[in-house]
């Protein structure tokens, strides 16, 4: 059991969208905890609500969002229920996020050294003067070529790598203790993507700094990650050490990703999908465990409340009534 | 920047050349005989020819065409019948105190619009957003010369408080010596304070008319842009930083906002041109506009015809000025181009 006070730690977290189709449930009882330094892929298709979790966590949630409950307590600070102000001084300066298509997430018409004096003035005391070299180191650490006169670049005009390398700049350039990547090679090249994976987790180390990898790709986080927490349709289904949840996965969804992840020298036709599709998070009589209607295990009892959680063991938890 | 100004230039050219055959045309192709109007109702056949052939008009089309072009090209816009007076200088005369009219206007539409649109934006659903949405839909449907009529009837018939809309001042009042021609300026020059307020009182009516008229284009351009650009990516971004909400809303958002608006701008502006035919008519203001008109009715080619290609020129410097402060919010466009 890790015995260290956990960096970040969601309890039962729930989370609604009001729109004009109804009542979306979009999180519902979601724990978990990031630890000091760790790295934690949270992991699920696109859909199961994974953004969605931090950007409650953090504050971000648009207008029709709204917490129902729960606890998220980073750094001895519950950000649920702390202030908007409160919450704007640990954004970019204690927790920083970064996003997928990294081209549209930065202002196309500010200069991307502009963008990053813009958090330094925010959340540090440089002097004015001081602005302009920091913004340059800041672009000198995330290892951008001729950092000068990329200053003076505006996002159209950098690739997609060297603007997710910007991103990250402005995400690090408080040195935050934890950093949420939101799929941040979506939408790169393959070697490309490899170059930022490893950008992250290089600065990462140097810097002790927890990181939470948003993904669909299981692939990526069992490359990248500690440990990792499946999510499927705004619930955790399974936390394990990595190694632990590819060797035995105990849920039956985590097993069907597994089934689903396409490694080199797999034939096409031995990918399996998974049958059906994540449930409208609408309806008002949502079963216990959201993905008993995809399941083949699943028994009448699956339906009913609360939703079963086991303890498989140390570090390792599932939320299924018949887990394999 | 300079190469920009001038290819656009260079493109409004042709336009030029078409408004000026155009107009002339339009002007021929009126119903109603000048040399019959200025030779009077009691006029012989052989008075009439007389001062056709005295206006020109007894030449083939084309022959009066070369004419026109040939004066042009000195700078001659040609006579007014009607006043006997240069139709250049008539329009130099006049023209301040219709850009005067309609750069105050655009002025007040836009303190009220912008303001209403980003707070409409930010609060979507709350009492300020149903707000702008009935203000809009109202200055939209209300034809600009009954609300010039309404708040003359309203404002000064009935409760008294406005000036007799009886053109640019009172009658009490000399203009302020010529400087730029906008009353406002040039009585402040002069430091004559009075002269100023008194100026101010008469343009209330006519600006709010037409402020009324352009407030709703410029209101749910902002609204708009503002919603569209406040759900992009890049403003999550911003948010994520912890930046405060209003560097987000002002630094981040309304700057990229600006985009559609000043093109909707542009074309208000050119709105508001054509509008001040109407509005100089309902407060008696001596601008291009009711010249224009006055002329029209009196068959009186040489105005009209300098005054379509006054207003065509101000278009085309409009549009210019759109394009470089394009250039100038925007730093994709000055690449793209």
């Amino acid at each position: 059991m890790d015995t260290r006070v956990p960096l970040l730690s969601v309890e039962s977290l729930g989370v609604e969208f009001r729109t004009r189709g109804g009542i979306v449930h979009a999180l519902e009882d979601i724990s978990f905890s990031v630890g000091k330094g760790e790295t934690v892929g949270i992991v699920g298709e696109s859909g199961s609500g994974q953004s969605v979790l931090f950007y409650a966590v953090l504050g971000i949630l648009d207008a029709a969002g709204r917490i129902t409950g729960g606890r998220a307590v980073f750094g001895g600070l519950d950000l649920v229920r702390a202030s908007a102000p409160e919450l704007e001084e640990i954004r970019g300066r204690e927790a920083a996020m970064i996003f997928q298509n990294p081209r549209v997430a930065l202002n196309p018409i500010r200069k991307v050294g502009h963008q990053i004096e813009d958090v330094l003035a925010r959340h540090t005391s440089t002097p004015s003067a001081d602005l302009r070299r920091r913004a340059i180191e800041a672009l000198a650490s995330v290892r951008i070529p001729d950092p000068e006169r990329r200053y003076h670049a505006y996002p159209f005009e950098l690739s997609g790598g060297l603007c997710q390398r910007i991103m990250i700049a402005i995400a690090l350039a408080c040195t935050p203790s934890l950093l949420v990547a939101d799929e941040p090679t979506t939408g790169l090249d393959v070697t490309t993507q490899a170059a930022v994976m490893d950008l992250i987790g290089e600065l990462a180390r140097q810097r002790n700094m927890a990181t939470v990898l948003i993904t669909h790709d299981l692939g990526l986080a069992a490359e990248h990650c500690d440990r990792i927490v499946v999510m499927h349709a705004g619930h955790v289904v399974e936390t394990a050490p990595t190694a632990e949840l590819f060797a035995h996965p105990r849920h039956p969804y985590t097993a069907r990703l597994i089934a689903t992840t396409p490694h080199a020298g797999s034939d096409l036709r031995s990918l399996a999908a998974i049958p059906g599709y994540l449930p409208d998070l609408r309806r008002s009589d949502l079963p216990a465990c959201r993905f008993s209607e995809r399941c083949e295990r699943a028994e009448p009892a699956c339906g009913e409340r609360p939703l079963a959680r086991l303890d498989a063991g140390g570090v390792h938890s599932v939320a299924c009534r018949s887990p394999l | 920047m300079l190469r920009l100004i001038g290819r656009r230039l260079l493109a409004a050219i042709p336009n030029v050349i078409g408004i000026v055959i155009v107009t002339f045309i339009l002007t021929r192709a009126l119903p109603g005989d000048p040399a019959a109007f200025y030779a009077g109702p009691a006029a012989t056949q052989e008075a009439v020819e007389q001062v056709r052939a005295k206006l020109g008009l007894d030449q083939p089309l084309w022959a009066q065409f070369v004419d026109y072009v040939g004066d042009l090209a000195q700078g001659d816009l040609g006579l007014s019948v009607s006043t006997g007076q240069q139709v250049l200088d008539e329009i130099l005369r006049r023209l301040p105190a219709s850009l005067e009219l309609t750069l105050l206007a655009l002025l007040v539409a836009c303190a009220v619009a912008l303001p209403l649109g980003i707070v409409a934006a930010t609060r979507p659903g709350s009492w300020i957003d149903h707000a702008c949405r009935l203000i809009t839909t109202l200055g939209v449907s209300l034809p600009i010369f009954f609300t010039g009529l309404l708040l003359a009837y309203l404002f000064y018939y009935l409760l008294g408080i406005a000036p007799p809309p009886v053109g640019r001042l009172d009658s009490m009042f000399a203009p302020p010596p010529h400087l730029t021609g906008f009353y406002l300026v040039d009585s402040l020059a002069a430091g004559d304070v009075a002269l100023f307020i008194a100026a101010g009182k008469q343009m209330i009516l006519p600006v709010l008319t037409l402020a009324i008229f352009v407030l709703a284009p410029i209101a749910r351009m902002t609204r708009a842009g503002m919603l569209g650009v406040l759900s992009s990516d890049f403003i999550r971004t911003a948010r994520a930083s912890g930046l405060s909400s209003s560097t987000v809303l002002y630094r981040y958002a309304f700057r990229n906002a600006m985009l559609p608006v000043v093109t909707t701008m542009g074309m208000v502006f050119s709105f508001m041109l054509g509008s001040n035919v109407v509005i100089e008519k309902v407060f008696a203001w001596p601008g291009i506009g009711s010249f224009a008109v006055d002329a029209l009715v009196q068959s009186d080619y040489a105005p009209v015809q300098g005054f379509v290609l006054v207003m065509a020129l101000l278009f085309v410097a409009i549009n210019l000025m759109i394009d470089i402060l394009y250039t100038v919010i925007d730093p994709r466009v000055s690449i793209d181009d």
